[in-house]
């Protein structure tokens, strides 16, 4: 039996979680159109952002505050780990930069593990009271701020990329970077900017999702991945592209995971990867994947 | 190292394993051998798909999990010989890597290292979700060792022969395809894909058949390993078993065969090291933590430092 209400519910839930898969998929957008780098670190960025949270939480500090601050920290993050890490051997081959960024975040996940120990920790929602009805769907309320957040942060950065100098800088390196370089752009700053901005995407992503999924030292793997096939599916150098990727792949998942299977659900993200990277080099599909690497 | 020079070093392993696997008495290091050996034969697959065509396979761990399941079943479910079952699983290696391949080796570089990442964990959730066959999250017993005759390859000594003496029939193999046609051209594909392909030498055939060598020397450690345990369970398989291969071969030289013995010996014995030291140190979290870092640490330093790996070392003036 799947009536309209069960249809309405996983739409819901896809659409929640594909905004978060959207914000994670934006940072690997942003850092691999400017450095033509995968950052396999990308999901352990979301994963400190929910562990920071929670413990800002716990120390007292408002919820404003404490995403201020989670966001602030990843960011800087993310600087560091292009300052100390990715810049020295940014001319190796594409394959080394991947495996290091591996290593960054096996690195990443194994000092959680320390700091935060291997027990979930829960985070409140931003704003306490039972769940909302929408149109036959049950939707907590912390969904609605998962949406919302996401919503501005695609505003603010789409005002960042179209409306000012940096994020101007920041496209032309990734059209050219030779280019962008004769024309006065400091290329290595947008480096460094790039990360920086794609730690702060996946802080952000992991301070909203936190109250739904709770917070553990290993959720970066797997929403990382996820995040990646969102980009991929939007031809990995497009941020709009990323964003619809990440909520066809939200609504995807949780069609299959309630109209077909709920063991393969993480599964459909990996079958679709293969499927889309497969159709992207046969030319079928708009975006620059096939070029690359 | 010439063909001659070559033998000779491998039949003195050879007689040196021979008196290893009789002599020593321990059965930790017994069982830390059996280990090293059959990560370096899934490593050695692996090497020469990162050194000698250059390529990154994420989801290695994959046909080492074919290699273990289809001997597992077949033995333990369908009561098969032992040695027909690990046959089948490599053939079964092979034939996945060959099908996977023939998509996926059409991208390059970094999509086909995720594309190949995706495989793994599809493979991955196969075995947890198919339980009719595979036993699901619990896993298969009841796989018989080895054996010939009445010769069973039931202890720690025997699988070491076992093991090793099948390895360095690998690497005798291995070192006589690297200086064959097909070793030099895979070094030119190394060297640049498109100067290769200019003197005439078809780059996707070559790598497509590297892969299906990885896939199917892959597959026979992990028949090895499930005969040697004699049960198995998705959980080691996982996406974290095919980054330790990766780390294998880069810590121990992706250019060199015996990069991927050395990377595996490396990686088993700094486990071990870890267990042992960290206690001692009364640190307040367990070795496991501390061994996850420092892979990290470890993996990041090679590409940073010694992107040759261990084995660039000897090549290296001091």
């Amino acid at each position: 039996m799947t009536g309209w209400a069960e249809l309405a519910q996983y739409t819901a839930s896809g659409l929640v979680v594909g905004g978060v898969y959207a914000l994670i998929g934006l940072g690997f957008v942003i850092v691999y159109s400017v450095t033509r780098i995968i950052n396999f670190a990308q999901g352990e960025f979301v994963m400190l952002g929910a562990l920071l949270m929670v413990s800002f939480e716990q120390a007292g500090l408002p919820v404003a505050a404490a995403v201020l601050l989670t966001v602030a920290s990843v960011a800087a993050l993310g600087g560091l780990l292009e300052r100390v890490a990715i810049h020295p051997i940014a001319s190796a081959p594409a394959l080394a930069v991947l495996i290091l960024t591996i290593g960054a975040s096996i690195a990443m996940r194994g000092t959680a593990l320390i700091v935060w120990g291997t027990d979930p920790s829960a985070l409140p929602a931003f704003s306490p009271g039972p769940p909302l009805h929408v149109l036959g769907a049950t939707v907590v309320r912390q969904g609605l701020w998962v949406l919302g957040v996401a919503t501005a942060v695609f505003a603010l950065l789409w005002f960042f990329f179209t409306r000012t100098y940096a994020g101007t800088a920041v496209r032309a390196c990734a059209l050219n970077a030779r280019a962008a370089r004769l024309m006065g752009i400091r290329v290595d700053r947008m480096f460094l900017l790039a990360f920086a901005l794609s730690g702060a995407l996946g802080a952000v992503a992991g301070a909203v999702i936190a109250p739904i999924t709770y917070a553990t030292y290993d959720m970066g793997l797997m929403l990382g991945l996820k995040g990646f096939v969102a980009a991929t599916l939007g031809g990995l150098v497009s941020p709009p592209g990323a964003i619809v990727g990440g909520f066809l792949l939200g609504l995807l998942e949780s069609y299959a995971a309630g109209l077909v299977s709920s063991g393969y659900k993480d599964a459909v993200a990996f079958i679709v990867l293969i499927v889309v990277l497969l159709v992207q080099m046969a030319g079928w599909l708009p975006g620059r994947v096939a070029e690359e690497a | 190292m010439s063909a001659r020079r070559r033998w000779t070093v491998l039949i003195a392993a050879a007689i040196l394993v021979a008196l290893v696997g009789a002599g020593v008495r321990s059965t930790y290091v017994l069982g830390m051998l059996v280990f090293i050996g059959l990560y370096a034969m899934a490593a050695l697959g692996l090497s020469l798909v990162m050194g000698f065509a250059g390529q990154v396979s994420l989801g290695q761990a994959a046909f080492f999990a074919i290699g273990a399941y289809v001997s597992g079943v077949l033995t333990a479910s369908h009561g098969w010989n032992g040695w027909a079952a690990l046959l089948a699983a490599v053939v079964a290696g092979a034939v996945a890597a060959l099908l996977i391949g023939l998509p996926i080796f059409r991208l390059s570089g970094l999509l086909l290292a995720m594309a190949s990442l995706g495989f793994g964990i599809i493979v991955y959730y196969v075995l947890v979700n198919w339980s009719g066959v595979t036993g699901g999250p619990s896993g298969l017993t009841g796989i018989p060792p080895l054996a010939v005759g009445r010769f069973r390859f039931d202890t720690d000594g025997r699988v070491v022969w076992l093991v090793w003496g099948l390895l360095l029939l690998l690497l005798g193999l291995g070192g006589n395809l690297v200086d064959s046609r097909i070793g030099r051209a895979l070094r030119a594909v190394h060297g640049s894909e498109t100067a290769a392909e200019a003197v005439g030498i078809d780059t996707a055939r070559l790598k497509l058949a590297v892969f299906t060598l990885a896939g199917a020397s892959t597959a026979l450690a992990g028949s090895l390993y499930a005969h040697y345990l004699t049960f198995i369970n998705p959980s080691p398989f996982g996406f974290t078993f095919s980054v330790e291969l990766v780390v294998m071969v880069v810590l121990g030289g992706a250019s060199s065969l015996w990069g991927g013995v050395l990377g595996a010996a490396a990686v088993v014995l700094l486990v071990e090291a870890l267990r042992s030291l960290l206690p001692l140190l009364s640190l307040s979290r367990g070795a496991a933590e501390y061994e996850i870092v420092l892979f990290g640490l470890l993996l990041m330093a090679f590409m940073i430092f010694l992107p040759g790996g261990l084995a660039e070392l000897r090549r290296r003036p001091a």
